[in-house]
């Protein structure tokens, strides 16, 4: 069956939810979001080698998308992977490590940034290859399906990776067999430097699910509780046994295709402009405190944890040993 | 001297797979046409038999999303088998052999194994051209993190398989197209090839010969023969692991012998002879008497009209004029 691809708007009132999970949304973004200021921040000092590529004002998708699942779901995440991975209860402090390069990370500092995984909590990686990630978890939801297990897969793409040749790969055999697969396209707009309009066919990503005869969903990726309760139908209909669906989360990319990005293809206005009016953690903050549900305190009650926790893993990560260069080897082969 | 049996290496393969998928039901295979049909080379048939269409899995034809599902199976805890169809068609999938494959088990600090098999169908048969012929293993020795193996035989078919789908790591089992329907002796009893280790086919004490695969039995095996009636004693190397390579076994002959050849069907520019003449020529230089030669088809694509493709194979003879001279 396929369902045409539909905006769907929150219809559970903000005052119907269990405050605890409103909490632990509210946790969430804003652990990505200063977590990623202070990479942000200490990669621009120089203390942080590589390539960093920030999440900042997407933090709704994830969070929202990672509400549903258990500790034994499996996501494939992207280059752009710091919010899923703590998104999915990664700890703070070995996700800080493997970022500044560091022994304690969670690769040991042999990943870094784009290659970030947790398998402990199911997070299977996050990917240096733009659509590198689609047949994994199509694999992972096989074995799943194999096993009988319940569990479902989630893979994180972009708007820019929906054109890959494995996307359409993914899909097709996710589909065909039936597989619990939930694909989550990202569209922030920006297919690395590129607008994605002018590089991509459709204006929904989300049309694609119809050539391949599975559901295809929109939603508002800047409204967390949009993602959580589309995602959590979604999420339902997969885990019942009906095979994959495509969500598109429409959202902005705030900060540059990587940090140092200088650019040149936008104005900081437009830039601007979408993080005053459409800031997914602002935006919720209004709501809750407008549904009486969640007041300024407890909102700031939660922040300041949040902030002690981020410094914690800023100081963790840099009072760690770097790997030493014996342990090169380490992990070639099993 | 164990019991043995005379069978296909076709149905070494099988018999490999039966073996290992009764024992652990985390082992499943995928590919095309496998299921259905049993595989082109026959290599699956009667297999759904035994473990139904789930486990034994036909694909769409996509090779990408087969190699991808494949890693993606094994890091959720499976042991999957991918089968490639034709070796040519790893091309298609160079992403998910290069960079994940390959390489999720050491980017992300050893947390997870990829304990999965790509089984690759190579080399030349009877005119099938650019596309279906090819020789590959030199471009996935250059790749940290495979394992590499190209058995000559039934009994090393049926043990490297058994052995590879066991491996933790992930390995890429090249087997060539002309072996299939080739018979040979092969032990009743449970065994297993180790990978990484090179067999001493034949001792010798004049020269070493380093082959593997098919071009062991058609071009390396005649060529020593040969030579032995000039009166030169060949040790025959039959290399079975691509990577990681037994130097050891090599550069031991070598000492012994004083002399090396390399045979390999895939084209000699940038082949596995020349990361063994390179082994050799950094650890041994002092073991020659003569320089390393080196024998691989021309540095062409496979041909397919039939005196081109005969042009292109590699000759026995061409090779021991080449062998005379290093005495």
């Amino acid at each position: 069956m396929c369902a045409k691809a539909i905006l769907k708007e929150p219809t559970i009132p903000v005052k119907n939810y269990d405050r605890d999970l409103l909490i632990e949304l509210y946790r969430k973004m804003v652990s990505i979001r200063l977590f990623e200021q202070k990479v942000e921040h200490h990669f621009l000092a120089g203390d942080i080698p590589g390539f960093v590529h920030l999440y900042i004002g997407e933090e709704g998708i994830g969070t929202g998308v990672m509400a549903n699942l258990t500790k034994e779901d499996y996501i494939e995440s992207t280059h752009r992977g710091h919010g899923h991975t703590i998104a999915k209860g990664a700890d703070l402090n070995r996700m800080m490590a493997e970022i500044f390069g560091k022994k304690t990370g969670y690769c040991k500092g042999k990943g870094g940034s784009m290659h970030i995984a947790d398998f402990s909590v199911g997070m299977l990686g996050a990917n240096g290859i733009v659509g590198g990630g689609y047949t994994l978890a199509v694999g992972a939801a096989l074995a799943s399906k194999l096993r009988e297990d319940g569990r479902i897969s989630v893979v994180f793409f972009g708007d820019g990776a929906s054109n890959r040749g494995t996307f359409h790969e993914a899909l097709n055999m996710a589909a065909a067999w039936k597989l619990p697969v939930l694909f989550v396209c990202e569209n922030n707009e920006w297919a690395s430097t590129t607008p994605y309009l002018t590089t991509t066919s459709v204006a929904d990503i989300a049309d694609r699910a119809q050539g391949y005869g599975i559901p295809g969903y929109m939603v508002d990726g800047n409204d967390v509780l949009s993602v959580y309760e589309t995602s959590k139908e979604v999420v339902d209909y997969i885990r019942s046994g009906n095979g994959p669906v495509l969500l598109e989360c429409k959202t902005y990319r705030i900060k540059g295709h990587f940090v140092g990005d200088p650019e040149k293809y936008r104005t900081k206005e437009e830039v601007q402009e979408v993080f005053d009016n459409n800031n997914p953690i602002n935006r919720f903050e209004e709501k809750v405190i407008e549904a009486g549900v969640l007041s300024r305190e407890d909102l700031d009650a939660v922040y300041g944890e949040v902030e002690a926790a981020i410094e914690e893993a800023v100081r963790y990560a840099l009072e760690s040993p770097e790997p030493d260069p014996s342990e090169l080897f380490d992990d070639l082969y099993v | 001297m164990a019991e043995t049996k005379k069978i296909t290496f076709s149905q070494a393969t099988l018999e490999a797979m039966q073996e290992e998928m009764e024992r652990d039901d985390t082992v499943f295979v995928m590919g095309e046409d496998i299921a259905r049909q049993g595989g082109i080379f026959g290599q699956f048939k009667g297999l759904p038999d035994s473990f139904g269409s789930d486990r034994v899995r036909d694909t769409p034809i996509t090779e990408t999303a087969i190699v991808g599902a494949a890693v993606g199976a094994a890091l959720a805890g499976m042991r999957p088998i991918a089968d490639m169809h034709f070796a040519d068609f790893m091309l298609v999938c160079g992403d998910e052999i290069y960079n994940q494959m390959a390489k999720v088990h050491y980017m992300f600090g050893g947390q997870k194994t990829v304990p999965m098999v790509l089984r690759a169908p190579d080399g030349l048969i009877n005119q099938a051209a650019a596309q279906h012929s090819q020789s590959l293993e030199a471009i996935f020795q250059h790749i940290p993190g495979l394992k590499v193996v190209a058995p000559s035989n039934p009994a090393d078919a049926k043990g490297l398989l058994k052995s590879a789908i066991r491996d933790d790591n992930p390995v890429i089992y090249f087997e060539h197209k002309a072996l299939f329907n080739t018979k040979g002796e092969v032990p009743v009893e449970e065994y297993f090839t180790p990978i990484g280790k090179a067999d001493i086919v034949t001792e010798g004490s004049d020269l070493t010969i380093v082959s593997y695969s098919n071009c062991l039995q058609t071009v390396a095996k005649p060529v020593a023969e040969m030579a032995e009636k000039e009166g030169i004693s060949v040790e025959l190397i039959d290399l079975r692991t691509i990577s990681p390579i037994d130097k050891d076994a090599i550069l031991e002959s070598v000492a012994k012998t004083s002399r090396l050849a390399i045979i390999h069907e895939a084209v000699k520019q940038g082949g596995v002879g020349g990361e063994i003449a390179a082994i050799v020529a950094e650890e041994g230089l002092d073991y020659l008497d003569a320089p390393i030669m080196r024998f691989g088809s021309p540095f062409t694509p496979v041909p397919f009209a039939r005196p081109l493709e005969q042009a292109y194979r590699l000759k026995p003879e061409a090779i021991l004029e080449g062998i005379k001279r290093m005495f």
